[in-house]
């Protein structure tokens, strides 16, 4: 009896040591990128032998967390602004990228076959549009046998960053749908035929199962489920499909530069070959950390995925930072961090 | 001689002393226990209110029965999400009330012994079931047969008919206010199912058998002295189901179609004030986004109050009656 619990103090006291040993960050925040930053967690522990713990909790819930100070950093898919942040003494910059992908439910149309242009996606989600074969829809797409039947509109019934993402795009493009709807993480959606799903995978299952609806989805659950993705006219007027180099392109034309605070939404990006609804997922951080440890600790996490994490970004349909703008998140963010 | 019995009666003394001290603290320490149950009441009621002033300040009780809900705006009316609750909750009442009624007096009348436990069994398991089952259920093999199938028969049918006919008209999604109920009515219906049951059998044998000597038919024992004998335990099943009803949370967002809509049809898509929670705490900002979910949790608390308040005063009006008839 005596040897049992001395064996168990000591398996507990060698656990207290080995966790005393390891360091644990913890960060919240946003679904989207959810996959990738477990995934670099586990390659981390793996090499470092330190874990990062992430929740995700939504976007919302990750500005909330780290204004409370519970995490060593917070993650959101809508950027917060240079003026938030500097009222708050913090720093943001993006960590990974990926696209937000129309999907449609038709008979007899194939992924790709069926282009829309901006202004005619949000007038479809504005319910304008209320049939597949409006006149509009059916000029663009000649040769496309287009049905006579209502469309049903697929939303996230959530807040959302990818929401964000999409009605940021909405906004930018139609006019309309900027003075009527807006953008932001949930929004009013005024088709009168509307559903939500929650999350990603809700959508995805509500648009799989609904004849002639359309929905939006991160581009990974459309790649999954093999759904019919919309082509979609970029902003030089080439139609582009979505997927890694188009994300990439429009990545690649954003000056992250030029934008106090990196708070960029990538929508409707300049270039030929560009993805017009591509979005960064962001890290916020403070500049003066209460926990200098844990702060350099996730310095050199974010550091060791910008270096060694981009085939594992890419595997999951992500599009890695690219290696200028991660030198720039190095030179021009990292060191404003007081870290030890 | 008198020091044994002296020593006797202090012994005596002692222990009834003991005996009223543990008496003492044993009634105490089960008092703190039940009012804790009130303290946690108490408290669940000031912080739903305190939480909820915000937007009841803002729009008073509009709030209540108006249809606006814009988050971006920042205008919050909580009717579409009231509505939803009290529809799936009613629609699931009507459904799984006779059909949990037969159950119970199948179970408990004239079934064969033999297949008393397995259906017993059957039916406390259903119960076990945890509720997002229920919800990948409904979504992903529900809907679409309700859609390819019931929906549009029902839309052919009762869908013709003058004025009831607009509750079964539109597309056909398979999720909807209707779905919602028709899985609520799946859920809550072992509730029902078991408790009745359980009522039914304490009524005593010697009623049942008098009845039953005089000539009755099952019909006639089963409404002339089962029911009457055990009305407070069947209306208390039926409150634990409209209850778990008003109040389910995870199925109800997975099938109700989760938009914030008010259409006659109750094949369109709603929402309930437990999916609208569900759905949107996570991204609610400070502010009256998040006020205004506390006052829908506030609403819920009210409408599971008044029903149950209600259940009671049914109750205690029957036994009044009871009491003026002899």
């Amino acid at each position: 009896m005596l040897k049992i619990k001395t064996w168990v103090a000591a398996l507990g006291l060698s656990a207290i040591a080995m966790s005393a040993m390891a360091a644990e960050i913890t960060g919240a925040g946003a679904t989207f990128p959810f996959p990738i930053y477990a995934k670099w967690a586990e390659a981390y522990k793996a090499k470092s032998g330190n874990s990062m713990n992430y929740q995700s909790i939504g976007s919302s819930g990750g500005i909330k967390q780290i204004k409370a100070k519970t995490v060593d950093f917070g993650a959101t898919d809508a950027p917060v602004s240079f003026a938030d942040l500097e009222k708050d003494g913090l720093v943001q910059f993006p960590a990974i990228i990926g696209g937000v992908v129309p999907v449609a439910n038709i008979e007899g149309i194939k992924p790709g076959q069926l282009k829309l242009t901006g202004e005619l996606l949000a007038d479809v989600f504005a319910g304008v549009i209320p049939k597949w074969n409006d006149k509009r829809i059916a000029d663009m797409n000649p040769g496309v046998a287009l049905p006579d039947t209502a469309i049903t509109v697929v939303h996230r019934a959530d807040g959302s960053g990818t929401t964000a993402v999409f009605t940021d795009y909405l906004a930018k493009v139609n006019a309309n749908w900027k003075s009527t709807v807006g953008a932001g993480a949930a929004v009013k959606w005024p088709a009168a035929s509307s559903v939500g799903g929650k999350g990603n995978e809700g959508v995805a299952a509500n648009v799989s199962r609904i004849k002639n609806s359309i929905g939006y989805v991160e581009y990974a659950y459309a790649k999954k489920n093999n759904m019919t993705h919309i082509n979609l006219r970029n902003q030089a007027g080439q139609f582009v499909a979505p997927d890694d180099e188009t994300f990439a392109a429009a990545s690649a034309s954003t000056d992250w530069a030029k934008v106090p605070g990196m708070g960029i939404y990538l929508t409707n990006a300049p270039g030929a070959k560009s993805w017009p609804i591509t979005g960064a997922s962001f890290i916020l951080m403070y500049k003066d950390p209460a926990n200098k440890a844990n702060a350099a600790e996730v310095i050199k996490f974010f550091d060791f995925a910008f270096k060694e994490g981009k085939k594992m970004a890419v595997d999951l349909e992500y599009v890695p930072m690219p290696d200028a703008t991660t030198d720039f998140i190095r030179k021009n963010v990292w060191n404003q961090i007081k870290a030890k | 001689m008198n020091n044994a019995d002296e020593l006797m009666t202090s012994h005596r003394q002692s222990v009834l002393r003991w005996q009223r001290w543990q008496d003492f603290f044993f009634e105490k320490t089960t008092l703190v226990f039940a009012m804790s149950t009130l303290v946690a009441l108490t408290g669940i009621i000031v912080s739903l209110f305190v939480s909820s002033l915000p937007v009841l300040e803002t729009f008073g009780l509009k709030f209540f029965y108006t249809v606006e809900w814009d988050i971006i705006n920042s205008q919050f009316g909580g009717l579409i999400a009231i509505f939803g609750t009290v529809v799936t909750a009613t629609i699931a009442i009507v459904i799984a009330l006779p059909l949990s009624f037969g159950i119970a007096v199948f179970l408990t009348e004239t079934c064969p012994m033999s297949l008393r436990r397995p259906l017993g069994t059957a039916i406390e398991l259903l119960a076990a079931v945890p509720s997002i089952i229920y919800g990948m259920f409904g979504l992903f093999i529900f809907a679409p047969l309700f859609a390819e199938y019931v929906q549009p028969s029902l839309a052919a049918t009762v869908g013709q008919l003058p004025v009831i006919g607009i509750l079964f008209t539109g597309a056909f999604n398979g999720i909807g206010i209707l779905a919602a109920g028709l899985i609520l009515a799946m859920m809550i219906l072992p509730f029902i199912a078991s408790v009745m049951r359980d009522v039914f059998e304490i009524v005593p044998p010697i009623l049942k058998e008098s009845a039953y000597g005089i000539g009755c038919t099952t019909w006639e024992v089963v409404t002339k002295i089962v029911l009457p004998y055990t009305k407070t335990g069947v209306v208390g099943g039926v409150m634990l189901g409209l209850g778990r009803a008003l109040g389910e949370t995870m199925a109800v967002t997975f099938v109700i179609g989760n938009a914030h809509k008010l259409s006659p049809s109750l094949f369109s898509p709603g929402n309930s004030i437990a999916s609208t929670l569900a759905n949107e705490f996570g991204e609610a900002e400070p502010g009256l986004h998040y006020s205004s979910l506390f006052a829908l949790a506030l609403a819920l608390f009210v409408i599971t109050l008044v029903v149950l308040s209600l259940a009671k005063w049914m109750l205690l009006r029957a036994e009044a009656k009871k009491g003026l008839k002899t």
